[in-house]
């Protein structure tokens, strides 16, 4: 028997079975990967190893002992130690007191500032992690709090660390870090879980591997050493995939989309390019890039300070998304919980929101014609759902990002779809799903405009990319001219300060 | 809890179920509770609140909150006589009355959508500055009804139903449609669900929420108007504390206070039962004191219950 033992774990929800008998072990001091598409179960086996949930059937056992927990919290005491993607931490707090919450050294109820202060940095410098413990979570970077997230699972004497797609938002330097205070924590002995959907991470940190699919086992690799990526990703979707990409070439027909020395408050230097009706465009860069702002600029989320939009030669006079999305041009931005879902409302509530002038009389809907567009995007776009009257919140990430592309295809007359992080937090199946709806829309005369901080996807699926860094479009390549150095040296600032990444 | 009882408690329909059993047990154990005249009598008794609870499920479902009502009933009730006493007209009193209405209403509106200030804080505002308005108009004291005609709005009934139910019957079902068959009901819920998203979704956030401000004063000088032709008089003093029997009845239907989730059905449910609850109360004779710790503690049972359901539904 492992040191973490899950026994026959299954897992039932309305409507769809999460789990169903998963056995697997993790030794002591090893770093074990968790893989598989959104919706195999990753998420709820997390969930019930933190308490949060709790498994019909099946148990799990930690050093030979079952573990029962009622609560997180119960979890937490018995060393049972979660880091969600949606980090934990009070902004408005220090480092130290963030680290110390729930267990402040006082006397009479007053903070003894100075033993926290000890107590945090002896720890910090122990498990070499170098941050100002003084600073606001809030002026910390995603890197730096992902940090301190961490730290507080050492502070707690964790014996079993989950990491949720730890480096989901963090630059490849930061996560740089992370892997080695991984790698150290390993060397003590503590069993990580890594529950990720990057194969070069999973294969350069992990020991050992479990892959589930649609909630069953799909493998369990003791040591990865004869397993094969392409053996992974074929476990991960059932059937293999070749070539993720599936690239087609098409002929840019007139410009479609074109945007001319647009500026913002959040985006200073003005910004110029075009995107040609079915020509897909890739914006990449860092974090922080400037990427995100320009793109909501041209939506009209932000206001622009100054510059002008033009589509099919029409100049764009709209500020607002109202607008622009009746003068075609749509976004689906990166941050699907905050600014894509509905979480309370249906699946076809959530795909009919923009749409809904279509399907009206005088402000009374047409239900039969609201409920066929929701059936139609839901058939067309392979949306994973018990039926249209599901809670959003209930699906996959994948399947809402399906959604919200049926939102937008649901509009009739969009000529410029913008997509923000297409497939962030995206499994590979849905993923190639994904991209080949973008050739389609791009092969029907949409231009598309893709902002990916993943080099191999904007490198795979565009026919044109824009590098920007610092606020600044710094390289503009066509598809011949792909190269992974060239774009990322354009991508990277010159002074290599870690400020400039951070900001 | 047998499992079958416990789905049945709560699945979508619980609050249905629980205010079935509920009539069911106050008919049989409490005596004089299931007449007509009774029936009739509870029924007039929750006008004032059912009315105001139609529009109060817009607001709490926009994520907003509307502490103002209260004063609108009150102001727009003094209106409604005194401009039908100076005009001798009673349909222009009426029209008066919802006019008042719809403007604080839409004062409210504009100044949270479009300066962003805080509901809570802008109504606590209103709330006073209204109850002010009606104080001042009146100096303070209760204006008597001059046209007989004008009590005939609460005494009058059509079919054996006085016409204030039929009011409330027909609100019902038109702020029931607007919810679920309009543009308008959609966006709202979508806006308490994530103001962002449907921000960014192309709807228009700013607008929607005014609307409902607006409505729920056109809806609170309705209340006013029958509330003042059933006692007769305009008072200044009227509907004090009706905002919060108006939430909690809301709640008690399982309006979200987080926005995003309200259903018709829900809150008509709630209104009754809150209704039933004070008419039970009254025929048993148990005294007006102890009648606030029961409906506190209906409304804390309430939601505790819509805690459970959410979590048994795996919303959370």
């Amino acid at each position: 028997m492992s040191f973490l033992d899950f026994a026959h774990i299954t897992k039932t929800y309305p409507g769809v079975k999460a789990l169903s008998d998963v056995s697997f072990g993790v030794d002591k001091g090893a770093v074990h990967g968790l893989m598989g598409e959104n919706g195999a179960g990753k998420s709820t086996l997390i969930k019930i190893l933190s308490g949060d949930q709790h498994a019909d059937e099946g148990e799990i056992s930690i050093d030979g002992k079952v573990q029962a927990y009622a609560s997180t919290r119960d979890a937490f005491d018995n060393g049972v130690i979660v880091i969600h993607q949606e980090l934990q931490l009070v902004p408005e707090l220090t480092v130290a007191e963030n680290l110390s919450l729930g267990r402040f050294p006082a006397n009479a109820g007053i903070i003894a500032a100075r033993r926290m202060l000890d107590d945090v940095g002896a720890k910090l410098k122990s498990a070499g992690i170098d941050i100002d413990m003084r600073r606001k979570v809030k002026t910390l970077s995603i890197g730096e709090r992902q940090m301190v997230e961490i730290a507080k699972a050492i502070m707690l004497d964790a014996r079993v660390i989950a990491l949720d797609e730890p480096t989901s938002s963090l630059s490849s330097r930061e996560s740089e870090i992370l892997f080695a205070l991984i790698d150290r924590l390993r060397g003590e002995g503590k069993v990580i879980i890594y529950v990720s959907h990057r194969l070069d991470e999973v294969f350069r940190l992990c020991d050992s591997l479990t892959v589930l699919r649609d909630g069953k086992l799909a493998a369990h690799h003791a040591s990865l050493k004869n397993v094969t990526r392409d053996q992974v990703v074929a476990e991960m979707v059932g059937r293999e995939i070749s070539d993720i990409w599936g690239f087609r070439s098409r002929k840019p027909g007139d410009v479609r989309l074109k945007v001319d020395n647009l500026s913002g408050p959040k985006l200073k230097t003005p910004a110029s390019f075009e995107a040609r009706a079915g020509e897909i465009v890739g914006f990449f860069g860092l974090i922080g890039a400037g990427r995100s702002e320009l793109m909501r600029l041209v939506y009209g989320a932000d206001p622009r300070s100054g510059g002008s939009i033009t589509v099919d030669g029409k100049l764009v006079r709209a500020t607002d998304p109202r607008g622009t999305i009746r003068a075609g041009i749509v976004l689906c931005s990166e941050d699907r919980k905050h600014d894509g879902i509905i979480q309370s409302r249906s699946v076809e509530e959530n795909i009919n929101i923009s749409s809904r002038r279509h399907h009206t009389r005088f402000g009374v809907l047409n239900r039969a014609s609201e409920i066929a567009t929701a059936e139609t995007f839901i058939k067309k776009l392979k949306v994973r759902t018990p039926s249209r009257k599901q809670d959003i919140i209930n699906l996959s990430g994948g399947n809402q990002q399906k959604v919200i592309l049926g939102r937008w295809l649901s509009e009739q007359g969009v000529r410029v779809l913008i997509v923000d992080e297409p497939t962030r937090g995206i499994d590979v199946g849905a993923k190639s799903e994904i991209y080949e709806l973008l050739y389609q829309l791009a092969e029907d005369g949409m231009a598309i405009v893709v902002v990916s901080s993943e080099l191999p996807e904007v490198m795979g699926i565009c026919d044109r990319i824009l590098v920007m860094c610092g606020g600044r479009v710094s390289a503009e390549l066509t598809r011949d001219q792909f190269a992974e150095r060239a774009i990322l040296a354009a991508a990277l600032p010159d002074q290599k300060t870690p400020d400039a990444i951070a900001s | 809890m047998t499992v079958q009882l416990k789905k049945i408690l709560l699945g979508e329909q619980g609050l249905v179920v629980i205010f079935v059993v509920a009539f069911a047990l106050v008919s049989a154990l409490v005596p004089n509770f299931l007449t007509d005249r009774n029936m009739l009598g509870l029924l007039q008794s929750v006008v004032t609140v059912g009315i105001v609870a139609c529009t109060m499920m817009f607001c709490l479902a926009a994520r907003d909150f509307d502490l103002s009502v209260g004063s609108i009933v009150a102001f727009a009730g003094m209106v409604a006589v005194m401009a039908s006493n100076y005009t001798g007209s009673i349909l222009l009193g009426l029209l008066a009355a919802i006019a008042c209405g719809a403007f604080v209403g839409f004062i409210n509106g504009v100044v949270i959508a479009k300066f962003r200030i805080n509901a809570l804080i802008t109504t606590l505002a209103t709330m006073q500055i209204v109850r002010g308005f009606a104080l001042i108009a009146s100096d303070g004291r209760a204006v008597g009804i001059n046209s007989p005609d004008f009590y005939q709005l609460a005494l009058s009934k059509l079919l054996g139903i006085p016409t204030p139910v039929w009011v409330l019957a027909i609100l019902f079902c038109i702020f029931g449609f607007v919810l679920n068959r309009t543009v308008f009901g959609k966006n709202t819920l979508a806006i308490g669900g994530n103001p962002e998203a449907s921000r960014l979704a192309g709807v228009n956030v700013d607008r929607t929420r005014i609307w409902i401000f607006a409505l729920q004063g056109v809806v609170c000088g309705i209340a006013g108007i029958l509330l003042a032709s059933r006692i007769t008089s305009g008072q200044p003093n009227a509907a004090v504390g009706l905002e919060l029997s108006v939430i909690s009845a809301c709640v008690l239907g399982g309006v979200s206070l987080a926005g995003g989730r309200a259903t018709m059905s829900g809150v008509i449910v709630g209104v009754l039962i809150m209704g039933i609850a004070e008419n039970a109360m009254n025929l048993l004779n148990i005294p007006a004191f102890y009648q606030y710790i029961v409906r506190g503690v209906i409304l804390l049972l309430a939601v505790l219950l819509d805690n459970l359901r959410s979590s048994a539904l795996g919303r959370r």
